[in-house]
């Protein structure tokens, strides 16, 4: 893909990526992608299953590493610096771009420790105080504080879906990250759940580059400003949330958004 | 008629009646078929086929099975009437002497005959043995016959053969799996009773309190007090199964989990673990004399350089340590089977916070899998206390309480084999505490197993 289809090219994008590749073995996933992504606005990734959506999000903190197979080429940049350059150190790459899964994934420990996780790990905080504070704040922020404060070292496993989902939400947040990735995250959870996470979504554009994969189109529309469609491993076209619904210029956006196909 | 040529006839039998009542299923059924019910067919012609079989060959292999055990009662029954039997000492032992003398001239298993009253009553004996041998082959044959008759008559179109037939072979399975626990029950038993015979010889409390163990003193005649204190040997069988073993398997077993689950490339992993589950394969005579021969005497030479006291050349230690390598596959591959079971969604949420791998295992995956690990290492426990062969080579026969791991301590597997081998008297407390050693063992290791297949099966259930 060129630059030529990807009209939201910025001047000072938060993660931007030129013409990446990504291998599985001999297969060949994604097929030469370019997109950049900004701080003010959530971007939704949509298209058919095994178009490659998720395996790009991965690539842009490099969980794509614990895939023994997979092998990226191409360039990624997180405020203009390389993310797989070798003077990269991925555990900082991660801290500041964080991740949150298709099936909510608490540790089986408290939700205290859940949130507490990141921030010990990465020494933001020390002190007992502290570290209340943060946890606090993340809960607060994850819009979980007022539902699990009484009971902060019950397990996290313990939770509804929902509460699980954002809990992880709040443990992506502790570590104070820059941009969150969020793959498929409403796809294990009911209709009520769903809508707290997408209502927390958009309390937390403007803070945090949120970039979602989702297969639920409806979804794209309600929480995103910016969508991309891809399509067998190709960014097809990339533009304004209400443009690509309502006008497509791709007959193969077209076809998907009418449901053609998908 | 001789065995074999019986059993061949009667396989024959069994597939003539297979054959037949198959084409006849097959015939009768193509003949309903014509009526076009759906219903007036049911089994396949070769389910009839296998339901006379088994009517045929069933009944006459129980009977001959049943007759294999009566007949060589009827057949002493039959040369005693003899009168050839009459000048016979009637002392039983040289009496079951000369009979089986004779019997074995009968069958030709030994030439002639030592005494002369076996002569005599060989040719009775060989009438008795062709008479009943023949009249059980033409029993069977005759079962055979009256079965597959039965059997081939209820051959109709619309006969359950099918079901017939799954019954049989779900009754077979059952006793099959039925056979194990009956044994199991049996192995129980016995031991209960022996146990129960020691222990109205010697008070159970001195034998599980005491600290003095010295079989042979009781068995000279000293008495029975004082002289099967068993803590010697449940000291010894903790000290070196449950404490030096597991200090050398834990750690070892579990960083080669955490390499093989976590660190290892898959082509590494491919070859290591088979290599490290081979270690479980090796026999434990084997082991026994690598402990004996190599580790024992190298730890003696050790300890008295660096100043060590009753260093003995049979060591707790040695046997411990050697038993510890032979523990470590049991322990990695429970341990790796748990760390394997975590999801690894888990492991990516850890990661993707910004975790290293090793903050990861350490924080996340261990945590999440120690209780299967609890459980791999109870069970290895009750391996090692059961473990017999690396403790009667390399551990000794001494029954210290000591804590030198240096010394040499005894195990109660050890003295079970002490107790046991050569010549017994089972009257004796000696030789029945062998029994309440044994029954102490299987309770323990039993618990153990409990509570460890308890522990891995809540922790599967978590995660599932």
């Amino acid at each position: 893909m060129t630059e030529a289809i990807n009209p939201l090219a910025i001047a000072n994008p938060k993660m931007s990526a030129r013409d990446v590749k990504v291998f599985y073995g001999a297969k060949q996933a994604i097929k030469g992608v370019s997109i950049d992504v900004d701080m003010d606005h959530v971007t939704a990734f949509i298209g058919p299953s095994g178009c490659g959506k998720s395996t790009f999000l991965r690539t842009l903190n490099r969980m794509n590493d614990t895939v023994a197979s997979a092998r990226v080429e191409g360039m990624i940049t997180l405020d203009g610096e390389d993310i797989y350059s070798p003077s990269m150190d991925v555990v900082q790459l991660r801290a500041r771009v964080g991740m949150v899964f298709q099936k909510p994934n608490p540790f089986p420990k408290s939700i205290y420790e859940n949130i507490a996780y990141g921030p010990r790990i990465h020494g933001l905080a020390h002190a007992k105080a502290d570290l209340d504070v943060v946890v606090e704040k993340s809960l607060r922020r994850a819009g979980l504080w007022e539902e699990v404060k009484d009971r902060l070292h019950d397990s996290g496993t313990a939770l509804s879906g929902g509460q699980q989902q954002r809990l992880c939400i709040g443990r992506a947040i502790a570590v104070e990250p820059e941009v969150i990735l969020m793959d498929e995250p409403c796809s294990a959870l009911d209709p009520i759940a769903t809508a707290k996470i997408e209502e927390l979504i958009h309390e937390l554009r403007g803070r945090y580059a949120i970039v979602i994969v989702t297969h639920n189109m409806q979804q794209a529309a309600r929480v995103s400003q910016r969508t991309a469609f891809f399509h067998l491993g190709d960014l097809v076209e990339y533009g304004v949330t209400s443009d690509i619904f309502t006008n497509p210029t791709q007959e193969r956006t077209k076809d998907y958004i009418t449901g053609r196909y998908g | 008629m001789t065995g074999p040529a019986l059993f061949l006839l009667l396989a024959g039998l069994g597939a003539i009646a297979w054959v037949s009542a198959r084409a006849r299923a097959l015939r009768l059924q193509t003949v309903a078929r014509a009526t076009g019910r759906r219903d007036a067919v049911h089994s396949l012609p070769g389910y009839h086929g296998w339901y006379v079989a088994l009517w045929t060959l069933a009944p006459a292999i129980l009977f001959l099975t049943v007759w294999a055990n009566i007949a060589p009662g009827l057949v002493t029954q039959a040369v005693l009437a003899d009168p050839a039997a009459q000048s016979l000492p009637m002392d039983d032992f040289s009496r079951s002497a000369i009979l089986g003398e004779a019997r074995s001239i009968a069958t030709g298993a030994q030439a002639g005959a030592f005494n002369p009253l076996a002569q005599g009553l060989v040719e009775p004996y060989r009438a008795a043995i062709n008479k009943y041998g023949v009249a059980g082959a033409v029993l069977a044959i005759v079962l055979a016959f009256a079965g597959g008759a039965y059997a081939f008559t209820r051959v109709r179109p619309d006969f359950r053969a099918r079901t017939r037939v799954e019954r049989l072979v779900m009754a077979t399975l059952l006793v099959a799996s039925l056979l194990a626990i009956v044994t199991t029950v049996g192995i129980v038993a016995s031991l209960l009773w022996e146990s129960f015979r020691f222990f109205s010889m010697v008070n159970p409390l001195d034998f599980l309190f005491g600290t003095k163990w010295s079989p042979q003193s009781a068995a000279m005649g000293y008495g029975n007090e004082d002289a099967f204190g068993a803590v010697p040997l449940f000291w010894g069988t903790i000290f070196i199964g449950a404490i030096i073993a597991m200090v050398v398997a834990i750690p070892l077993g579990l960083m080669s989990a955490i390499y093989l689950t976590q660190y290892a490339k898959p082509v590494v992993r491919k070859w290591m673990k088979p290599t490290l589950e081979m270690l479980a394969g090796v026999p434990t005579v084997v082991y026994g004399y690598f402990a004996a021969l190599t580790i024992a005497p190298a730890l003696r030479d050790f300890a008295v350089m660096i100043g060590i006291h009753g260093a003995s050349s049979e060591s707790a230690l040695a046997a411990g340590l050697v038993m510890g390598v032979m523990i470590i596959p049991f322990v990695s591959s429970m341990a790796d089977d748990s760390i394997a079971a975590v999801p690894q969604s888990m492991r990516d949420g850890s990661l993707a916070m910004g975790a290293t791998t090793s903050e990861t295992i350490r924080k996340v995956l261990i945590p999440a899998a120690l209780p299967g690990v609890v459980g791999g290492v109870l069970l290895a426990v009750s391996r090692a206390i059961g473990e017999t062969m690396i403790v009667v080579m390399a551990a000794g026969l001494a029954a210290n309480l000591t804590l030198n791991p240096f010394a040499s301590v005894t195990t109660v597997t050890t003295q079970i084999v002490q107790l046991l081998t050569g010549d017994q008297e089972f009257d004796s407390a000696k030789t029945l505490a062998a029994f309440a050693l044994g029954l102490v063992l299987f309770v323990v290791t039993l618990l153990l197993n409990i509570v460890a297949l308890r522990v891995v099966k809540k922790y599967r259930e978590a995660y599932e």
